[in-house]
């Protein structure tokens, strides 16, 4: 009963102390961004990696995205009205609301915030980050800011640009296989979207970039352990990233929908 | 000149440091030596502020570690300091001239079109030339090693802190290492703490010896009073034996 109750106690504090760290880095980021000079070379290089190397692969996703919901569309709604019907409003209202901020953090999740933990896991075991210390810089300014505003600034552009490569998916089987005239897709699509429902899909990709960032960074700086621990902490950021995006995927819809963003 | 009293410090359950007392004079060279494992690293990182200490006192230069009240603060304390970590820690994706320089962008207001003079001479200093655009990935340990001190003393700290310098190294290597510790002590009048399990190292480059054993100092005195010691503990590590009141290995 001692032993269980210790690690329970155990488990506790550890949560706690996770807990804690994560606060602190963040508390430490807006410190430092307040307090010093920002690190732009540094901060458009990892633009570079974040961004234009994850485009690629966002876009293929979200094309063949867009394409399997327009043919499920459209067929659900050929058996219900002999006809395929609001192909485009289904495909729009669904890439732009949910899928594409959802996929599109999934995807540079796994790609991008893996590199980070990965690299900034190697300083750590290689007393790079204490290096950086002794030499007058803070690793957070000089590591984790610039992969904070990097993600800031690139993973909503992701996501509008999955939303527009979604869109031309769904237009590609529409016209194809169901043969609507592609300026009944995007009537379908103009006349029931508002600006509203974009700033929806927009604002929680920005959440999404905000929690990526920092779990990737906390995990990568809180390494130990050589190179097992390294790919220890590799895979929990990708796996935290990807369970906290569908958490608060939940959580920022519905403040988004309490506010009247829809 | 540094002094430090009492200084404590634990990992869990275990108590590395229990109250270590050292003062290093201006310009001075202290060896710290002691077997792995007895703090000394520990030591050298509470005085850098890169390990907080759970008690005692760092005073560098009538400014106590204590005293600081922010992260900004702690960073102009690190500033003080040329660090040559034992693995060198230089860092890969830059060359071997951008690593020299990347403390003068924090710690200096040197113009950044001078950086590139500067990291030859500073290069020159401890015996490497046509290295600057190299890779670290490129380069032998001795190499690192120097690179690394080549970093460790670019923006002319009054203090460096030496973890290991000799370690990993030949004997040939180990020996230009000390000379260059010695000449950099010459040159620049720099204070200096090396901590060192490498007695030939320790009795090169110091002007006094410290001996950590228990998390405290066991011993201490010029090289020649620790040569001479007659305390078990310090006879025991600085002839080699395996057997002895350090314990038996």
């Amino acid at each position: 009963m001692t032993g269980l109750l210790e690690r329970i106690g155990a488990k506790l504090l550890h949560i706690s102390a996770v807990m804690g760290g994560f606060v602190l880095l963040i508390r430490s980021t807006f410190f430092w961004i307040f307090r010093s000079r920002l690190e732009w070379r540094q901060t458009l290089i990892q633009m570079a990696k974040i961004g234009a190397d994850s485009l690629p692969v966002t876009v293929m996703t979200s094309f063949f995205t867009g394409m399997v919901l327009a043919l499920q569309t459209g067929i659900s709604s050929q058996r219900l009205f002999n006809e395929p019907l609001f192909v485009g409003t289904v495909v729009s209202f669904a890439m732009v609301m949910e899928l594409s901020p959802v996929l599109t953090a999934l995807v540079v999740a796994g790609r991008a915030g893996a590199a980070i933990a990965a690299e900034l896991g190697t300083m750590r075991v290689t007393e790079q980050v204490d290096a950086l210390l002794t030499l007058g810089t803070d690793p957070v300014r000089y590591l984790v800011i610039p992969r904070f505003l990097a993600f800031m600034l690139v993973l909503p552009l992701l996501t509008v640009l999955s939303d527009f490569s979604g869109s031309v998916g769904g237009l590609f089987v529409a016209v194809m296989r169901f043969g609507i005239p592609d300026n009944t897709y995007w009537h379908d699509i103009i006349d029931f979207m508002e600006t509203k429902h974009f700033y929806h899909g927009f604002i929680k990709s920005a959440v999404f970039a905000f929690a990526i960032s920092f779990i990737c960074a906390y995990k990568g700086l809180s390494t130990s352990g050589g190179a097992e621990g390294v790919g220890r902490s590799t895979t929990g950021a990708v796996v935290s990233s990807m369970v906290a995006v569908l958490l608060l995927d939940y959580f920022a819809s519905s403040v988004l929908v309490a506010m009247g963003i829809p | 000149m540094i002094r430090i009293r009492g200084l404590l410090k634990s990992f869990g359950p275990r108590r590395v440091l229990r109250g270590v007392d050292l003062d290093v004079g201006a310009g001075e060279t202290v060896a710290v030596i002691g077997g792995s494992g007895c703090g000394k690293s520990t030591l050298l990182k509470c005085v850098v502020g890169l390990i907080p200490p759970d008690g005692g006192s760092i005073v560098v230069d009538d400014v106590a570690f204590g005293s600081l009240r922010d992260e900004a603060d702690r960073s102009e304390w690190r500033g003080k300091f040329g660090y040559l970590f034992q693995e060198g820690a230089l860092f890969d994706s830059m060359s071997v001239w951008e690593n020299v320089t990347f403390g003068l962008k924090y710690m200096t207001n040197t113009p950044p079109s001078r950086y590139r003079r500067i990291a030859s001479e500073k290069l020159a200093l401890v015996g490497l030339k046509g290295v600057e655009d190299l890779k670290p990935a490129q380069l032998s340990g001795g190499m690192k090693k120097r690179v690394a001190l080549a970093r460790a003393i670019a923006a002319s700290p009054r203090h460096i802190l030496y973890d290991e310098p000799t370690t990993g190294l030949d004997p040939i290597m180990s020996d230009v290492i000390n000379s260059l510790v010695l000449d950099l002590q010459k040159k620049l009048g720099v204070t200096s703490i090396a901590v060192t399990h490498d007695m030939n190292s320790a009795f090169k480059i110091a002007t006094r010896i410290a001996m950590l054993h228990e998390g405290r100092v066991l011993a201490s005195g010029t090289p020649d009073e620790i040569r001479k010691s007659s305390d078990p503990a310090v006879r025991q590590f600085i002839e080699g034996r395996s057997s002895g009141p350090i314990g038996d290995v």
